[in-house]
């Protein structure tokens, strides 16, 4: 493999403490090192900012959800494709962009690994397909446990070890990363017509509560001491109010320490933390309750969030919490989908206009910008916008301009048709916090790779870790002339290394790199219980059998990337 | 006002899509530049002048330049697509597409035009001395953003799924219309002075449609609501009223719910 040295950068590097220094960065067989021969390619990066390749922590980028997105709106690749170009295969889509065209844009942005956050365990293979088909990043994906009948049996007497044991086999089959929970219960009730608003709702039938399946998951997350903690999207998620339903799910985490070899602090991440800080009782009285969850935050330090900032443009929102999804689809009178996934889980579809002249959706634009400027730990605090639920991630080097610039920000204020609304229900206008480039490395590399148990692994320059670099026109040094120069910068990377191999030069796509799929291995002592109670499952219930539900071999998982957790001893 | 007259010369073996011929992409260009610009057949990207002789010069902006279409078009498609200002001249039938998302200038079609002219319309003026096809004035697939503006005029018949989800503008046939006009419309009007077909105003929630001739068959959700005297397009005459579609959700202004409008002439 080709050595490279990139020379005279700045380089920002939370993990080994790198300020801007000028330093050179080594690459040679695919990880950083100290040190390369002669012989190696120079990359000059002089007047430039180097960081680590970003990590994605929780995007809905492959699988059934996202592809009745595209399916049911062909209106989103409406000017939004893009031809053939050199290496590139064409693409569409703007909130739901084609598997290639995700994997492209999330390269030309400096992205080495993106998550995604929902896999309905069914459906495993429809995701291993479109993770395949997405070139150069690394993904990993999420399977969905809060709704899962067999979650929520044994949690209802507080097995946690056969949780557990379900849980490791489940990972296994499905070739899955970490426990998702969406909306614990609600989504099981609404296949009743009901849903969970608080943690302490029973769902029907299973009479459990979102609490006890929120603390079960933690209990045995930790039991098998997996690389990234449950991952939880709450109860009541966008409603007027709904802060306090986010604080009573916290709460469950507190005391809990987390166990765990791969550096891992936290035991709970509250994913899209935007659309569950709201105050007020109505969209009347609607507020910003984003101090009360981030003094929260601030103050435990087991819990990691990621943002969900709002882009204000017309997206597609998905998510597995289907309740919520009619919900919305009674509220803007917009197309909606809903799939019922058997014993697991269900999703919903609508589309969704983040409008700058509706109050509301400018008000969730400020909680979302509010947030990591409220959070005093750049560490525990990362960038996303759910996409595409609050917006498309192609629009993430629009919220570093917005986190980074004061200014920025009190343009998009004093644009907003009902700006006095907004500066007098959030806190907006009082912060005049400005995200630094170390801080913004910590929020999208060194802190969700840390989260994800990977900071070992990326998210860092240290010799030793993947060679994921990306190097941007930026100039640290300069001050910012015009704020719209580092939505600019971020956009397109002028040399984006991934494990070694240069995918990017000047914007373009030069290579597909070698992508991978990470999922978590778990070596678990044989649990017969569960495994007749599987067998028992997919005999009575399930639409398919269990022979063909793995997601298995080269087909569905050509480059493997496993991570390896053994709890036999 | 300049003129650029472009006549076929050399027919496309596919269908040729032409999104460049408007006045906006004209402006300011002379001959040799308009036959310069790309266009694609099939999925092979090829330019104007393999296919058209161009003659005369282009106006400084679009307001200022007029476009004659000479010869068959019959396989050409996006003539005057996203135009602003000037004028289109098609002397004879053209494909599809024509005027879509056009939001201000004037196209006339001398002869036929096929599906999905007008596509999500804003502003300016279609006038087509033929028939038009299928999803005139409709809303892209998918989209839920019908023709908001502008006018049409079809001296002919015109095809099924007109106006669906129109929400503003006008839309005149002197001839018939084929199922399913105005469906889902949020706004607008559209006038039939011919017959309509069945289906008519389906899942409509505001706008207007005013039939000269029979209906073939009405829609269970729209309920009568009297006769009124009406002058339409220039006629004055006695109309059925119905508001519909009954099925639907319906707005509120100021308190007052707001139902489409079918108005059949007696």
């Amino acid at each position: 493999m080709s050595e490279y040295i990139i020379k005279n950068g700045h380089v920002f590097d939370p993990v080994q403490g790198i300020k801007g220094d000028k330093k050179d960065i080594c690459i040679k067989d695919g990880k950083i090192v100290d040190k390369v021969g002669s012989s190696a390619k120079v990359i000059d990066a002089k007047d430039k900012t180097v960081m680590a390749g970003a990590v994605e922590i929780h995007a809905h980028v492959a699988g059934p959800k996202v592809n009745l997105g595209r399916i049911y709106r062909p209106e989103d690749k409406l000017f939004s494709c893009t031809p053939t170009k050199g290496m590139e295969r064409m693409g569409g889509g703007a909130s739901i962009p084609t598997t290639f065209k995700t994997g492209y844009e999330y390269a030309k942005m400096g992205y080495a690994v993106a998550m995604e956050a929902a896999m309905p365990p069914l459906f495993s293979r429809h995701v291993h397909e479109e993770i395949r088909d997405t070139p150069i990043i690394d993904e990993g994906a999420f399977p969905v446990f809060g709704n899962n009948w067999f979650v929520l049996e044994y949690l209802k007497n507080h097995e946690i070890e056969n949780t557990a044991a379900y849980i490791a086999w489940l990972l296994k089959v499905t070739k899955g990363y970490a426990v998702k929970v969406v909306n614990p219960g609600g989504t099981e009730a609404w296949a009743w017509g009901l849903n969970c608003l608080t943690v302490n709702d029973p769902v029907p039938y299973f009479d459990i509560t979102p609490a006890e399946i929120v603390k079960g998951l933690i209990e045995a997350n930790e039991y098998l001491g997996l690389p990234h903690s449950m991952h939880i999207h709450p109860n009541n998620l966008g409603n007027p109010g709904c802060y306090e339903t986010t604080l009573d799910t916290m709460k469950i985490a507190e005391g809990i320490k987390a166990k765990n070899k791969f550096g891992r602090e936290q035991v709970l991440h509250l994913t899209h933390t935007q659309f569950h800080s709201y105050k007020g009782t109505n969209w009347g009285d609607f507020e910003s309750g984003a101090k009360e969850i981030t003094d929260f935050v601030n103050k435990n330090k087991n819990i990691t969030i990621d943002t969900g900032n709002v882009t204000l443009d017309e997206t597609t929102t998905m998510t597995a919490d289907g309740p919520f999804e009619h919900h919305l689809t009674g509220l803007n009178h917009l197309k909606w989908a809903n799939c019922d996934v058997e014993l697991e889980t269900a999703a919903g579809v609508v589309p969704y206009i983040y409008s700058p002249g509706i109050s509301v959706c400018a008000i969730q634009w400020a909680i979302g910008l509010e947030i990591p400027l409220m959070m005093k730990d750049p560490m525990r605090c990362y960038i996303t916008t759910d996409h595409p639920n609050a917006g498309p991630f192609t629009r993430y080097p629009r919220v570093f301009k917005w986190l980074m610039s004061e200014k920025a920000r009190k343009t998009q204020i004093d644009s907003f048709k009902h700006k006095d609304k907004v500066l007098s229900q959030t806190a907006i206008g009082t912060l005049d916090r400005e995200i630094s480039l170390y801080e913004l490395a910590q929020m999208t590399r060194a802190g969700p790779a840390k989260s994800l148990g990977l900071s070992a692994v990326c998210g860092g320059l240290k010799p030793g870790m993947e060679a994921d670099v990306a190097i941007y026109n930026f100039n640290p040094e300069k001050p910012v002339a015009d704020p719209d120069d580092i939505e600019k910068a971020f956009s397109r990377c002028a040399a984006f290394f991934k494990s070694g191999v240069q995918v990017v030069s000047n914007g373009d796509i030069i290579s597909n790199g070698n992508k991978r799929t990470l999922w978590v291995n778990v070596k678990a002592k044989e649990n017969p219980q569960v495994m007749r109670d599987i067998a028992e499952k997919f005999v009575k219930y399930y639409s398919m059998t269990q022979a063909n539900y793995e997601a298995l071999g080269h087909h569905f998982v050509p480059n493997p990337y496993a991570i390896e957790v053994d709890v036999t001893s | 006002m300049e003129t650029v007259t472009i006549t076929m010369k050399n027919a496309p073996a596919l269908y040729l899509e032409a999104d460049t011929i408007t006045p906006d992409t004209f402006a300011g260009k002379n001959a040799t530049q308009i036959a310069g610009l790309s266009v694609h057949e099939g999925n092979m990207p090829s330019t104007l002048g393999k296919y058209f002789e161009v003659s005369g010069n282009a106006g400084t902006t679009a307001a200022d330049t007029k476009i004659v279409v000479k010869g068959d078009v019959k396989r050409v498609k996006y003539i005057g697509f996203k135009m602003s200002a000037g004028e289109v001249v098609i002397e004879g039938s053209t494909d599809q597409y024509v005027g879509a998302w056009m939001t201000g200038g004037k196209i006339l079609a001398m002869g036929d035009v096929e599906a999905f002219a007008a596509t999500a319309m804003r502003g300016g003026e279609l006038i087509i001395e033929g028939n038009a096809g299928n999803y005139l004035g409709a809303a892209y697939r998918g989209d839920w953003r019908g023709m908001s503006g502008g006018k049409i005029l079809v001296k002919g018949n015109a095809g099924s799924d007109i106006g669906m989800y129109m929400t503003g503008g006008e839309i005149v046939v002197n001839g018939d219309v084929d199922v399913h006009a105005m469906t889902h419309a949020e706004g607008g009007k559209l006038i039939v002075r011919g017959n309509a077909k069945s289906k008519l105003g389906g899942q409509m929630v505001e706008g207007s449609i005013y039939v000269f001739g029979t209906i073939d068959v009405m829609m269970p959700g729209f309920k009568p609501n009297g006769e009124i005297e009406l002058e339409v397009d220039g006629t004055k005459a006695t109309f059925a009223h119905f508001i519909g579609d009954t099925g639907e959700r319906h707005k509120k202004k100021k308190g007052v719910v707001q139902y489409g409008n079918l108005y059949k002439k007696i």
